[in-house]
């Protein structure tokens, strides 16, 4: 359950995120000017897309996973599970090596994407807790 | 187990209630905020009173009492103006301005056809300097060209640099909204085609227009060669003596 909710404020976040970085919002809310900074650099697209717009499927296929989950059991849910903490785990290194980029390469700091890799971290948490209270006792 | 199972299901009905009140109210939050975004569109070709240049002679930095004074016509999207800005601003200020030969006074020439954010670019400089920060803002505006001048979210990123230079956003915006400099600008404009102006950046040096950008050494010579023209106080000037 707390893996469907977190999956669901991240798309929200990465939404948020992608919207300012299209320019459809002016400022975000809380800002300290450092979002403006981080998403006009070079590390703000990965591959040719927006860094958020990645942030955007990858939370909703976070979101997909986890209601997965929650309607299967057993060796069912133990797969949807794996896929989960898997996905999150790749989102854990991917938003680490932001905020690296942040911290050192970009010398500026965005409250949002510092939120969104708490809430990848909290996400990655749950999908390992709930994988190991299914996995077959040996 | 029958009584387990449906408490399970009216707790997992109750949770997907739950993820539906976050995303509606999620999404509210997000579509109100694209939804209340005000657009700032600085017009051109407004008429210009009286008003709009009161007490306003360009923006200035320097010696009042400099022997010199250079006007500066530029445009905040022009690449020429960026380099300018970049490479020898630092010296002239150092070498001309802050020596006390030179009194600086920077005016705004918007090229409207290929410049398309550049008169809210001078605008955004115009409120900053309402709160007595446009020279920090005019640094930051052509530090930062590169990511304003293509793409979208212009209003965002110049309030972004209002706000790292340590500006009062709420009276920022409010300025913005207003358009109020739009005239300012204008006049600006208008001044330098009266002068000759046809591109930026330009300089009006002792009465006579440069075009183009200008070295620093090229700028010391020019304000030595006027400086030492300049007659005497006191006495006819001094002949030159080898």
């Amino acid at each position: 359950m707390g893996a469907a909710l977190l999956s669901l404020i991240g798309t929200l976040v990465a939404t948020y995120l992608y919207l300012f970085k299209l320019g459809l919002i002016p400022g975000l809310a809380c800002g300290t000017g450092g979002c403006g900074t981080v998403q006009a650099s070079p590390w703000a697209t990965f591959a040719g897309l927006p860094v958020a717009l990645i942030g955007v499927v990858g939370y909703l296929a976070c979101l997909g996973l986890a209601l997965i989950g929650l309607q299967q059991e057993g060796e069912r849910r133990h797969w949807s599970d794996a896929l989960l903490l898997g996905g999150s785990a790749v989102g854990v290194l991917f938003t680490g090596w932001l905020t690296y980029a942040e911290a050192v390469l970009i010398d500026a700091w965005c409250r949002w994407c510092i939120g969104s890799a708490v809430i990848i971290s909290l996400l990655c948490l749950c999908a390992l807790l709930g994988w190991r209270s299914l996995r077959p006792a040996p | 187990m029958h009584t387990i199972d449906g408490q399970r299901g009216l707790g997992m009905k109750k949770f997907y209630y739950l993820l539906v009140v976050v995303g509606v109210v999620g999404a509210g939050v997000i579509g109100w905020q694209v939804m209340s975004t005000k657009t700032v569109s600085i017009p051109a070709n407004v008429t210009v009173t009286a008003a709009d240049t009161a007490g306003f002679h360009g923006y200035m930095i320097g010696s009042d009492t400099a022997p010199v004074t250079i006007v500066e016509y530029a445009d905040f999207q022009c690449p020429a103006c960026q380099d300018f800005d970049a490479v020898q601003w630092p010296e002239v200020y150092e070498q001309l301005v802050a020596t006390g030969k030179v009194r600086w006074v920077y005016k705004d020439w918007p090229i409207d056809g290929a410049h398309r954010y550049a008169r809210l670019a001078m605008h955004a400089a115009a409120c900053a300097d309402d709160q007595g920060r446009f020279w920090p803002m005019k640094a930051r505006i052509y530090a930062y060209q590169t990511q304003w001048a293509f793409g979208g979210g212009q209003l965002g990123k110049f309030r972004d640099y209002a706000r790292e230079i340590g500006g009062d956003v709420g009276q920022w915006n409010s300025c913005m909204e207003s358009a109020k400099h739009a005239g300012r600008i204008q006049a600006s404009y208008e001044e330098g085609v009266r002068l000759g102006v046809q591109s930026t950046p330009s300089f009006l040096i002792g009465g006579r227009l440069y075009l183009g950008v200008q070295g620093s050494d090229q700028l010391r010579h020019t304000v030595d060669s006027l400086i030492a023209a300049r007659p005497r106080a006191g006495g006819p000037p001094r002949a030159e003596t080898r």
